[in-house]
């Protein structure tokens, strides 16, 4: 291997990168709403998934108010309970998390990083956020249709999803559901390829993969993933539809509802399990590698150190999004599928464990020996590594496929969930947030909204989900509207779900001060400058700050070195950036 | 879902081989100022229409995979009545085997720069390609009207729905077929015209092998296959 | 230093909460202790390594906190710490799935002397059947269910005649003895759940699954649905009763067989007119 780093820094000059033929927004229409520019398109995913996702805040305070104080809030009945988890579970899981880390962050943050202009495929781009808007419209629908919105549980599972015993199985709530679907897995698949292809196919001259930033690797591992499990819940809903609409017979068996036979017989139930798990486990990853590769980059930047063992980051996120398409059936252990299954899924689950602990390990390690800047980003990826390692730890109970018998269907698994796929992401999203939105809007956030934010959601959220497990480790079963009179459930647990309670009540009303932050900031926010958190990665070496159309000026970005010189021995700066060619030369200037 | 896991170990090989190239094992910290290596972690030199056609193939690819998968975990069941195979489906099949060796000889002429010869074979294509199509509406109607209807029987409902998602393919291929002749039908061939037409001729082939093996499923020679394996296992 | 306090108050607390926690297992009835033993095992793995990550996050925190004039290492990669502290992992995973294989092999092997009891759910209720005088259960097909014959029994099976069954009512079951328990749905999901027991399966309509285990104490448990149903699931509730030798044959005795609810259906339907005047 040849150490250059002492040797001569050759410039190379700009060359033979060819132009990609832009696309020049003619009206302000095109300019602002049918707009095929990359950072438009993330601006209007991120606030369409900020705002479909409120709707799901507000559900788990109803959620909530009904679990704490059950009996009080009359309005909250059975059918409503069931059909706000429905929608609740749905809107975090795909209309929220997988829209806000792909088509936001993904869509901001890929051309910018990698040094491109724009999307490869603008024309799709654009197609995919119209066609995702649609999805969630047709999606809040659901709230005003006959018989409300599908109230079968955000997994669906037929034949309770299609049968009047369950609201919306018999009128149009599942039909919204699964349409709402269907348009999101087609205009998600348009984003994806665009997501692909361009970091594929995109990068500036010298961005060899690399050197690309851990992000853009979460990123794109996730969208192949997504690309490779969303067609598998495609294929399940298209079939749930027939069974539904046309009376065939995939998933439905021979069937006494309500002592009428109904006509349908010999479909398999599991069969729909399979292929909903086949898309949900990846699903897991899509939402948690994307988390992953941006809270690296957040803490190597804010510990003013580089990610300690970048290689191993990266084959760890590679071999995590391999082995999430082959232990889909740990969902499944009490599904009455062959119980020998649970052998290979347990081993393979837990098998899991070891790359996910490496990546903990080094995100640990860069914090050693670094120079902590307690911003609000180090802060947040600090939260996101405490919650995440509690959920995923509590994954090694579920995962083991006999602890799992005991606790499957208890609040057990809905702490679990919450925290590793819930709040973890969530704290990196919102490190995330704090992190590029000097890029974006050209202005920090608020510190003091900040910081009352970020400790009422941490410790908040923690406080609701850490005693949960305890609950589910009692025995108290999910998805019970009402504890009712139940022998061993003792008059503490419900003194604890009301605590539960009114810290979700807490950390629900904090997201609105962190709102209220984001628009505030807009206009009174301090200046940011175009590298406030003097970052190597391309992202904060652009001309202009917001990033003009086309990102880049004249000419293109040529990227000389990895994304992570922080504190390299002999360097002027504690910082490098990635298309500057020398070792101790200043950092250029630029006008902003 | 043995069937989808067999697509996916596919794809893994050649994830695994193009992740080969790419000098994963290199310290990139130690590699400064380099601007990279030909075929060391560089973008290659493949269009990204072209990159971007093969992953979405991919995604098409897992599509059906998912589907052959649910029929196989349903397929011989005590329910189950295999579909009679129209005779029109083997008409169909040849129909769309004329138009995918038509797009390969557009795209043959496409590379020599002969317009009007490219001209005719995109025709060709696209007639015989709406000729498949309409004669697959003609073999569900066949079908129903011999009785076999989609809620009756499994089997049905899964012949009707995998030709049906077939169809809506091959749909889109025509739509983009369209589009790609109205831009080249009084130009000249340019290289995106070679680059567009390619790009059709590489769905063509991938929708055919597809249909080869739906054909070859609805037919149950894939069982018969699945049974010669089991034998030469055990 | 409140970021570091407040870390190092996470961690400690939330150990000292698991200890203190009123919230415990209830008390088992079952043989599945194994169980319980494999969640104490992983307890203390993932609880050792929660609380040294998090207190190492506080001491980095605390010891590398910017400073003026601060300037961090430069360490790419460590190697020889990757690999040691990789294959420190591999041997803790290794000693939680270990003993839950082991005793998951239990789980899936029922022992060859267990009684049959089939469970039967259906939208919101639970259901039993038990062997009758010759020890078989009958053949079953949701189809066959009409009047007298909730659970679908086959009439032309003769196993299934003598068959006991229980609409709705309590299970009683022998102390110390192994049972296997068969679980049929009639329409949707459920789930056969009675935490005392840790056992627990989903019963799928049109399919037979089933688990076993022993109960080691007489006592009334209560069963409950742990798979979503439909608006009813809360309240889909029954009860388990675990006796000794001579209370267990005094209740069989007082239990109808097919044979009889299908002659009591034939009747006229005087007892389904009377009991229901509302109608």
């Amino acid at each position: 291997m040849v150490d250059i780093r002492s040797g001569a820094d050759e410039v190379i000059p700009l060359a033979e990168v060819e132009d990609v033929e832009l696309y020049h927004p003619k009206s302000w229409w095109t300019h602002y709403v049918f707009s095929q520019d990359a950072k438009i398109i993330a601006i209007q995913y991120s606030l369409t998934a900020t705002a479909i996702g409120m709707v799901a805040l507000v559900l788990s305070w109803l959620i909530r108010l009904q679990l704490g104080f059950p009996g009080t809030f009359n309005f909250i009945d059975a059918d409503h309970y069931y059909q706000f988890i429905t929608m609740h579970g749905m809107i975090m899981v795909i209309y929220l998390l997988t829209a806000l880390f792909l088509g936001g962050f993904g869509n901001y943050l890929i051309p910018l990083m990698v040094g491109a202009r724009d999307m490869v495929f603008p024309y799709a781009n654009m197609l995919s956020y119209w066609l995702y808007l649609l999805a969630v419209l047709i999606l809040a629908a659901g709230f005003f249709v006959p018989g409300g919105p599908t109230g079968a549980g955000w997994t669906l599972y037929p034949p309770q999803a299609v049968l009047s015993g369950t609201p919306g199985g018999q009128d149009w709530g599942i039909l919204v559901m699964l349409s709402s679907l269907i348009l999101f897995i087609i205009g998600f698949t348009m984003g994806g390829l665009n997501y692909v292809v361009t970091v594929l196919q995109g990068r500036a001259r010298g961005m060899t993969l690399m050197r690309m930033p851990l992000t853009i690797w979460g990123i794109f591992t996730a969208t192949v993933m997504a690309l490779l499990a969303f067609p598998a819940l495609f294929v399940a809903c298209v079939m749930m539809l027939f069974d539904r609409l046309l009376g065939t017979s995939f998933f439905m068996p021979a069937i006494v509802e309500m002592g009428t036979q109904l006509k349908q017989g010999g479909g398999s139930p599991i069969l729909f399990q399979h292929l909903f798990w086949f898309f949900g486990h990846p699903e897991v990853y899509i939402v948690a590698l994307p988390a992953f590769g941006i809270v690296s980059d957040l803490i190597s930047t804010h510990a003013r150190k580089n990610i300690f063992g970048y290689r191993m980051m990266v084959w760890a996120i590679v071999i995590i999004g391999a082995l999430s398409f082959v232990v889909w059936a740990h969902h499944m252990y009490v599904s009455g599928m062959n119980p020998n299954f649970g052998f290979f899924f347990a081993t393979t689950t837990l098998i899991i464990a070891v790359p996910t602990a490496i990546k903990v390990y080094n995100w640990v390690l860069t914090l050693w020996r670094g120079d902590i800047h307690l911003t609000l980003p180090m802060l947040f990826a600090l939260a996101f590594i405490v919650t995440f390692v509690n959920g995923g730890l509590t994954g090694l109970f579920l995962g083991n496929v006999v602890v799992d018998v005991p606790l499957s269907d208890t609040m057990f698994v809905v702490a679990h969930f919450h925290m590793v796929m819930g709040v973890a992401p969530i704290m990196v999203i919102f490190g995330a947030i704090y992190h590029w939105y000097p890029k974006v809007t050209g202005r920090m956030l608020n510190e003091a909204m900040g910081q009352i934010h970020f400790w009422v959601t941490f410790l908040g959220a923690y406080l609701i989900f850490f005693p949960m497990h305890y609950l589910g480790l009692l025995g108290i079963p999910r998805r019970y509207h009402e504890l009712g009179e139940t022998a061993f459930i003792p008059e503490s647990a419900h003194t604890l779900n009301m605590f539960i309670s009114v810290m979700a009540l807490t950390v629900g009303a904090a997201q609105i001060l962190f709102l209220f932050n984001l628009a505030w900031s807009l206009k009174r926010g301090r200046p940011s400058g175009g590298n406030p958190w003097r970052a190597t990665t391309l992202e904060w070496q652009t001309p202009q700050t917001p990033p003009a159309h086309g990102n880049w000026g004249k000419e293109l970005p040529v990227v000389y070195r990895w994304a992570y010189d922080y504190s390299v021995p002999g360097a002027a700066e504690d910082f490098i950036p990635q298309n500057q060619p020398g070792l101790g030369m200043p950092t250029r200037e630029h006008a902003s | 879902m043995s069937v989808m896991l067999i697509f996916l170990a596919g794809i893994a090989g050649v994830v695994i081989w193009w992740m080969a190239q790419q000098r994963l094992t290199s310290r990139p910290w130690l590699e400064v100022g380099h601007v990279g290596h030909p075929g060391g972690g560089e973008r290659s030199p493949i269009p990204p229409a072209q990159i971007g056609l093969y992953v979405f193939l991919a995604v098409v690819g897992a599509l059906f995979s998912l589907f052959i998968s649910a029929y196989m975990m349903r397929v011989g069941t005590p329910d189950w009545w295999s579909t009679p195979i129209p005779r029109l489906l083997w008409l169909n099949t040849g129909a769309l085997i004329v138009s995918s060796g038509a797009m390969q000889w557009a795209k043959t002429e496409a590379q020599r720069g002969r317009g009007d010869p490219m001209r005719a074979a995109l025709l060709a294509a696209l007639v015989t390609a709406i000729l498949f199509l309409t004669g697959q509406i003609f073999a569900w109607r066949e079908l129903t009207q011999a009785g076999y209807v989609l809620a009756d029987n499994p089997a049905n409902s899964f012949f009707y729905v995998i030709t049906g998602m077939h169809g809506l393919h091959i749909l889109g291929g025509l739509i983009a077929l369209g589009r790609t002749m109205t831009r080249v039908w009084n130009g000249a061939v340019t290289d995106r015209v070679r680059l567009n037409v390619s790009l059709c001729a590489t769905y063509w082939h991938f929708m055919l092998i597809v249909w080869l093996i739906l054909f070859a499923l609805f037919a149950g020679w894939a069982n018969d296959f699945a049974d010669l394996c089991r034998q030469l296992l055990t | 230093m409140a970021v570091v306090l407040i870390l190092v108050i996470l961690a400690v607390g939330s150990v000292v909460f698991h200890l203190l926690s009123p919230w415990w297992w209830t008390p088992i009835a079952s043989n599945w202790n194994y169980i319980d033993n494999t969640i104490i095992i992983t307890f203390w793995i993932t609880g050792f390594v929660f609380v040294a990550v998090v207190l190492f996050v506080a001491y980095c925190v605390l010891r590398f906190r910017h400073r003026p004039g601060n300037r961090a290492a430069y360490e790419p990669e460590n190697k020889k710490l990757e690999v040691w502290l990789a294959s420190v992992t591999a041997v803790g995973v290794a000693a939680m799935l270990t003993p839950g294989l082991f005793v998951w092999n239990q789980f899936v092997t029922v022992p060859a002397g267990a009684t049959e009891v089939e469970v039967v759910g259906q939208q919101w209720l639970w259901s039993f059947r038990l062997p009758g005088a010759n020890a078989k259960l009958g053949t079953s097909e949701t189809r066959a269910i009409g009047d007298g014959n909730a659970l679908g029994v086959n009439p032309n099976d003769p196993n299934g005649l003598d068959d006991l069954i229980i609409e709705g009512g309590e299970l009683h079951l022998l102390v110390d003895k192994p049972v296997k328990m068969l679980l049929r749905s009639v329409d949707v999901l459920h789930d056969f759940y009675v935490p005392e027991f840790r056992a627990k399966m989903d019963m799928v309509p049109g399919m037979v699954t089933y688990f076993w285990f022993t109960p080691t104490r007489t006592g009334t448990f209560e069963v409950l649905c742990a798979e979503l149903c439909g608006t009813g699931h809360p309240q889909m509730r029954g009860t388990v009763v675990v006796d000794n030798e001579a209370d267990y044959q005094a209740w069989l005795e007082q239990q109808q067989t097919f044979t009889q609810l299908l002659a009591a259906s034939q009747q006229p339907t005087a007892i389904a007119s009377s009991t229901s005047p509302g109608k």
